[in-house]
Order: structure tokens, then C-alpha cells, then sequence
């Protein structure tokens, strides 16, 4: 649905203020960021995290207290899909050395470096291999690459004050020394296409809160080619690499050295249950944004449903970081087909202002994403009133897009944003002349389940890596990070977990304990619940149809 | 089909109860008219397992059929990206089976030889152009299955960037070559062999891998508090219109 009249008169305003804009930004005049004094008061007042009674204590596990949001409460407050006591534990459907539960970029680099240590290895996937986050991220993924400007020390500035100082600076040293390298492995060797000058120098740009520009990106379709290319890999590997897709994990399954040992798939087509055995487990499980945390509408792919959270916590692995819950401030709120889908901050690196109303710039556009978005909730809150309506009675800011072409040369927008505007096409809007209308929109899980440096968890042969972990990106995570979190994290969970599974692992009987004694805990705490978890799917039918669905038996074939 | 009696006839429902008909594999339902396929779906009851990923148009899962009332042609989109039509008559094709060769990449050389080794079957296009047609994504399929051919590895790569590889072009395609897939063959050489390296990629690795920043990185993560805060606010900023020559002035911790 293009923009309808009253919206294209508003249009004009942004387009009235549109040539002074690019003038300043020519002469090198950005608007004053938000001092870093300031940040805080910002955020406490506009932030979703900090609107009071929108979290809450969590009863149970080793976390027992930590206020979080109440969705992500409620998938840790429920029961296991699966009675422990009738899955038959001696009798494993799958045996393999390492056992990979996600196929986004986190899995399938684990898988391509356990196999190069001679393991075999199991992914056991949601949906598609590749049906993941890591498919969706559309900016880039940063790397200090140009030594004649830049260095992981300032990459590590960067990571740090993005997530407010809190971030765990050992892991931090791990994604900052290790994104040259990822890079090469990404690029030169597996050959993801990357953007490249004609003499094969990568090109760069900021993204909020980067010191330098050091986002590399393949087009606006960076995590599609990272994810493609991964998938590829690994499967040019049947042999050694084996995929079981629309069998998610709902149970770790332990040994009794106290050693995790494998999982209990279902398959949600033929609603079996299979038992994994396994040396050791990946957990690369992916966010939660399909919980909708706060009801947001989210740019997370179908399966995000938090499942990582769920398995790991009922067997013991603390969560950090989980208090904090990142919004993208830069989702489509205009046409509402399209509502909640991502529009890269690699705009805003370019150079499009975000404008209100009134076509006036009222926030820097490169701050760090928690900071932009608040500024964006505040203009269109009631006290400022400046939000632009749709049709349907929403409201959100401009994104000027229509400048990057001014900037940079008519065409910058066709050539850098190819996704954007044919999706944009389908509604006859123009993106390099018209600006996009954006809300926040949930974006990224910014904790996770506590990890090390080797991708270790407190449970042995338990290793997480990519959105499921926390420490790496602190409080807020910079864009650009993301990918390369997976991808670093990734192969370092599965070259650890392959030399776990060869040295470390111990051959002994199978257990559902820990999800017997977390069932015991919720009834201790008083907590009566039918809900189960992991969800593993949202539930957007019709709600007046789920009313007629009233069978309550299996009654042969029919349900 | 009366095509037009029909389309009038909904419309004037729609107004009224804001609903529109469409056939799923065959099925009549009333939907919003303001749905994509995909939501559509899940208005009219399904919960959706397969044919459904990223539901933003980019993961390739949703890959739709369909055909409106007196057409003679069949439609493609993804259903996550397609608004639905009154008398709409929709298939989803969630997986279609294609051969994937495998290789190891290292091995390979950059030629049209090696595409045509493993997939030999892109000779037996017949050039209908029905790839193209399928493609949801407007890609020249056809012209970059032609530049394959002619062992113009360099196009193809370009041509098929934005391939979802949601396999529609192989469903489709008359001499069942499997397009998508010789698509990201020809990306994944050309990436690696023909396009110039990247020297300070490079350079750096070699530098992080000889420890050059260890002490510096060290003892930055020594620093906290107020005193990091401190270094964060005054690191020096490129300026955003700064081009690739940038330099910063002050060059430690390069």
C-alpha cells in the first residue's frame, strides 16, 4: 500500500527540510549526540527494560530473584513437553560425537570446526537449517581490518560503551582479536561475497556507536550471504555433518558424571520424541523476540522462541544479562504488511537523518541502539507528541532515506539497499525518493546463558554460543556484532566441544534428573502453571478459530 | 471464471465485512484483504510449520504459488511478502527436491569446467525463461544460468546476488536444473578466486595472530570505572563523510 495523501502531505515537510540537512552533513555538522551523563536518564525514562512492573522475579533455578521480563519469566516458570520418566533413556534413536541443537550462524560454523576435528556431528534444527536469525541480519558485521586506522582496541572501546561498561571483558577480547580472523574465514576462504573496492580492499562503514567505520557488509543482505555460505559448507559434508531440521531440542539430557550427554528432539511433524546421544552439545539456540516481550512486534525470525534459555537454566546454567532486552530502533510501522520487519542501521550509517512531524531532526542517528531507539519512543510519546500517524492509528519517526542519494550519488540507494527497495517496490514506495516510516521493534536478546571464553558453560561438555549467550555484548549490543558474535563464538564452541568429546567425555547413564528436580522446585515455589516450555512455535491463528478446535483426545487418526 | 463479476462482487463484500475469499490448496476461506499470504494462512486457522522461516522475505522458506481468477498464468511470490487478492488460489511448495553437488571448495578452480562438473544439467536449458518468471525476487535467472554456461562465473555470481534460494526456479523449470543451487557455486568462486584479495585483511590477521595487540588490549582491560568511561568519550571519531583514505592523528593503539 504506497503512502496515502494525508501521509504524502506530511512528506512534503520532511522534503522542506531535506536540502539543509545534507548541507550540514556535507560540512561535516552532525546533531550533538546525547553525553554519556545523560544516556542513563534517557534510557530509565523512554526504555521499554525500565518501565515499571514489566519485570519480574524469577522463583526457581540458580538465578532465583533476578527480575527479567515476565514473557521470558513465563517459558522459565513451566513444565518440560515431556514427562521424564517416559522417555526410554537406554535406548538412544541418534548417536554422535557432537551434538549441535540450532542451525543459524552460531551452528553451523560449530559444526564446520568440530568436523575439522574429526567429529562427527549432529544439528538438530527448528525448522530449516538456516531458518534463523543470522538469515535476517541485513547490516554487516564488524572487524577491525584496516591497520592503518583501526585495531581491536578501539573495537573493544566500542563493544564497552555500547553495553554501558558492564560487558565481560574477557569475552570482549575474544570477539575483538578474533573478527580479523573470522573475517578471512568468511570471506577469502569460504567465499562469502563480501563488498569490495575493485582492488579487493573491504568496504566499511560505521554503524551506531563505532569509533570507526569497520561494519563490513555484503550488500544489505550481510547475515543471508553469512548464513547461505555457512549452509553450503556444511553441507558438502553429509558424511561427517548430519541434519535432523524441524527437530527442536526440548530436554538436555545429562550422564551421571554430571557430563551433558544429549537432548530429546521432537519432531514436530510426525510428533515423535527421539533421544540424542552425545559426547558433547552445542547449544546455538538463537533469541526470544517471538515471545514479544512487552506485546513489541519483532524482527526475529518464527522459531525464536528462547528454547536455549529454557533447556540450559533447567540444567543448572545461570543467565546473565537477560534484564536488558535490545529494541532495533529502526522497524516498519508503514504499511502495516510489513510491520516489525528490520530496516538496517546501515541507513543511518550512510547518513539518513530520523525526523519528525514536523520534518525536523530530533536524535543523532548514530547513537547506540538502546539510546536511539528511547530517543524515537519519546518523540512519538504524549508529552512530546511529535510522532508521524498511520493510517491505522500508530505512530513512528521518519527515516530519511531519500538523502544517502544526495550524499553519496544518485543510485547509492539502488545499489546498497537492493532488499529495502524491492521490498518497498510491492507497495509503490520509492525509498530513494520517499523516507520510510520506523517504530522499535524487538530486536535482540542481549543475555543469555553465562559463558567463557572456550564457550564452556558451568556444565561439562555444555557449550553455548551465539543470541543464547550473554557477557559478550554487556547491557546493549552495537550493530555489527551480532554476526560476528556467531561466527566467533561459533567455531569456538564447536572446536571446544569436538576436544571435549575426544578427551573429556565419559561413557555412562543417561538422565532426565535435572528436569525432575526443576518440576519438583516450580511446586516448591508454588508455582502452578499449565504452561510448558519450550513454546517452539508463536500461535498466530485465529483466536475464533482455536475456540472451535475442541478435541481433547486422539481418537485414532483424527485429533 | 467471470474474473471481473467475481472481483466486483468481493469488493463490494470486502466493504462490508472487510473480508475477501481465497482458496488454500483448493479451500475456500474469508480473510482480511489487508493480509499477506502468510498471515492469511494463519487468520484462517493453520498453524504453520513448514513454509514458514524469516517472515521478512528473505529466508526463501515461504515460496508461494497461485493464480487468480481467469488467468491463464501461474503466479509466484513469497507468502510473507504477498498481499492477498479476492479468488486468489494459493499452494505453498515448502521444499522441492534438487540435487546439491558437493566439493571442496579449496579444490576447485574458477572455470566454467568446474561449474559445468557439478551441475551438468545447466546444458539442458532450453532458454523458456520460466526461471525468470518464477523468480519472486525479479532476478534475471535465465541470463545468469546463460553467463554459467558460458563459464562467466564473475555474472552469474553478480546477477544472482539477492537469491533467496527458495528453489522456485528449479520447481519450475522444464529441463529440472537446479538453478539456485549452481547460483551459489558461482558466488562462492568467484568470491574466493576472482576477486582481488583483501591485503589489509591480511596484514592484520598476521598482526593479531603475532600478538601485536596483546599488551595494549591487556592493559585496556584493566581499565574500569570512570577512567574507561574517560578513554570511550575521547576516542577519536572518524567523521562520517571521512573517505577511505581516513587517518586518525593519533596513531597509538594502531
Amino acid at each position: 500500500m504506497p503512502y496515502p495523501p494525508e501521509m504524502k502531505e506530511l512528506i512534503k515537510k520532511v522534503e522542506k527540510t531535506r536540502p539543509a540537512r545534507v548541507e550540514r552533513k556535507k560540512r561535516g555538522e552532525e546533531f550533538p549526540s546525547i553525553p554519556l551523563e545523560k544516556r542513563g536518564e534517557m534510557l530509565k525514562k523512554y526504555h521499554p527494560d525500565f518501565i515499571k512492573g514489566n519485570q519480574r522475579p524469577i522463583k526457581v533455578g540458580p538465578n532465583k530473584g533476578y527480575a527479567i521480563s515476565h514473557e521470558v519469566v513465563d517459558v522459565l516458570e513451566a513444565k518440560s513437553r515431556v514427562d521424564p520418566d517416559k522417555i526410554n533413556l537406554s535406548a538412544a534413536h541418534f548417536e554422535t560425537d557432537v551434538l549441535i541443537i540450532g542451525g543459524g550462524g552460531a551452528g553451523n560454523a560449530a559444526a564446520l570446526l568440530a568436523r575439522q576435528q574429526g567429529a562427527k556431528v549432529l544439528i538438530a534444527t527448528k525448522l530449516r537449517n538456516g531458518d534463523a536469525n543470522t538469515m535476517m541480519a541485513e547490516g554487516g558485521i564488524q572487524a577491525a581490518t584496516k591497520p592503518e586506522k583501526d585495531s581491536p582496541y578501539f573495537h573493544y572501546l566500542d563493544v564497552m560503551g555500547g553495553g554501558h561498561f558492564k560487558n565481560d571483558p574477557e569475552l570482549v577480547y575474544t570477539l575483538v582479536t578474533e573478527a580479523p580472523k573470522v573475517m578471512k574465514w568468511l570471506g577469502e576462504n569460504l567465499g562469502g561475497m563480501f563488498s569490495k573496492f575493485p582492488d579487493g580492499r573491504l568496504k566499511s562503514m560505521h554503524g551506531g556507536g563505532t569509533s570507526r567505520k569497520r561494519m563490513h557488509y555484503a550488500g544489505d543482505i550481510t547475515g543471508a550471504e553469512i548464513m547461505r555460505t555457512l549452509r553450503d559448507e556444511v553441507q558438502n559434508y553429509p558424511d561427517d555433518i548430519k541434519t535432523l531440521e524441524f527437530c527442536p531440542a526440548v530436554e538436555l539430557i545429562l550422564n551421571e558424571h554430571g557430563q551433558c550427554a544429549g537432548a530429546v528432539l521432537y519432531n514436530m511433524e510426525t510428533e515423535e520424541y527421539y533421544v540424542v546421544k552425545a559426547k558433547a552439545v552445542v547449544l546455538a539456540t538463537g533469541g526470544s523476540g517471538r515471545l514479544h516481550i512487552q506485546d513489541y512486534m519483532t524482527t526475529n525470525h518464527y522459531g525464536a522462541t528462547g528454547d536455549g534459555l529454557v533447556l540450559g537454566y533447567r540444567a543448572g546454567v545461570k543467565l546473565c544479562f537477560l534484564h536488558t532486552v535490545q529494541y532495533h530502533p529502526t522497524g516498519v510501522i508503514f504499511p502495516e504488511q510489513a510491520e516489525g520487519l528490520l530496516i538496517t542501521e546501515k541507513f543511518r550509517g550512510s547518513g539518513a537523518n530520523l525526523v519528525n512531524i514536523d520534518g525536523e531532526q530530533f536524535v543523532y542517528e548514530r547513537e547506540p541502539r538502546d539510546v536511539e531507539a528511547s530517543g524515537i519512543i519519546r518523540e512519538c510519546s504524549p508529552e512530546v507528541g511529535k510522532g508521524v500517524p498511520t493510517p491505522t492509528g500508530k505512530f513512528g519517526a521518519w527515516l530519511d532515506s531519500p538523502m544517502i542519494d544526495m550524499l553519496w550519488g544518485e543510485g547509492t540507494v539502488a545499489k546498497e539497499f537492493p532488499g529495502k527497495v524491492i521490498l518497498f517496490r510491492r507497495y509503490d514506495i520509492d525509498i530513494s525518493k520517499e523516507p520510510m516510516l520506523v517504530y522499535p521493534t524487538l530486536h535482540y536478546q542481549n543475555g543469555g546463558l553465562e559463558i567463557n571464553t572456550k564457550s564452556e558453560t558451568s556444565l561439562p561438555g555444555l557449550y553455548v554460543a551465539g543470541e543464547a549467550a550473554g557477557g559478550i555484548h554487556g547491557e546493549n549490543r552495537l550493530m555489527g556484532n551480532s554476526l560476528l558474535d556467531v561466527t566467533v563464538f561459533g567455531r569456538i564452541a564447536g572446536e571446544n566441544a569436538a576436544v571435549f568429546a575426544k578427551q573429556k567425555a565419559k561413557e555412562g547413564r543417561l538422565t532426565l534428573g535435572h528436569v525432575k528436580r526443576y518440576h519438583k522446585e516450580l511446586e516448591e515455589a508454588g508455582i502452578v502453571t499449565d504452561r510448558v516450555a519450550p513454546m517452539l512455535l508463536p500461535d498466530y491463528s485465529n483466536p475464533e478459530v482455536r475456540k472451535k478446535q475442541l478435541t481433547s483426545y486422539y481418537l485414532g487418526t483424527l485429533r | 471464471m467471470p474474473q471481473t463479476t467475481q472481483t466486483k462482487e468481493a469488493l463490494a463484500e470486502t466493504k462490508e465485512t472487510g473480508l475477501i475469499p481465497i482458496f488454500i490448496l483448493g479451500q475456500k476461506y474469508e480473510v482480511p484483504a489487508s493480509l499477506t499470504i502468510q498471515k492469511a494462512l494463519e487468520y484462517a486457522g493453520y498453524q504453520l510449520i513448514r513454509g514458514c522461516g524469516c517472515r521478512g522475505g528473505i529466508c526463501g522458506a515461504c515460496a508461494t504459488i497461485y493464480r487468480k481468477p481467469g488467468s491463464y498464468r501461474l503466479e509466484v511470490g513469497l507468502s510473507c511478502q504477498t498481499v492477498v487478492e479476492p479468488y486468489m488460489y494459493i499452494t505453498q511448495i515448502p521444499f522441492f527436491p534438487a540435487n546439491k553437488a558437493t566439493y571442496e571448495i579449496n579444490l576447485l578452480e574458477p572455470t566454467g569446467e568446474t561449474v559445468a562438473r557439478l551441475y551438468p544439467e545447466i546444458f539442458k536449458c532450453i532458454g523458456c525463461n520460466t526461471c525468470t518468471r518464477s523468480c519472486p525476487m525479479d532476478i534475471d535467472v535465465l541470463d545468469y544460468i546463460s553467463q554459467a554456461i558460458r563459464g562467466n562465473i564473475a555474472k552469474a555470481a553478480e546477477e544472482s546476488f539477492d537469491c533467496v534460494m527458495c528453489g522456485l526456479c528449479a520447481a519450475r523449470c522444464p529441463s529440472e536444473l537446479a538453478q539456485y543451487l549452481t547460483a551459489i557455486l558461482c558466488r562462492r568462486l568467484y568470491s574466493k578466486y576472482q576477486l582481488p584479495r583483501a591485503e589489509h585483511l591480511e596484514k592484520q590477521v598476521k598482526a593479531v595472530e603475532a600478538g601485536k595487540f596483546e599488551t595494549d588490549l591487556r592493559e585496556l582491560m584493566q581499565v574500569k570505572g570512570e577512567q574507561l568511561k574517560t578513554l570511550y568519550k575521547e576516542r577519536e571519531v572518524e567523521p562520517a563523510m571521512a573517505d577511505e583514505m581516513w587517518e586518525p592523528k593519533d596513531k597509538s593503539h594502531l
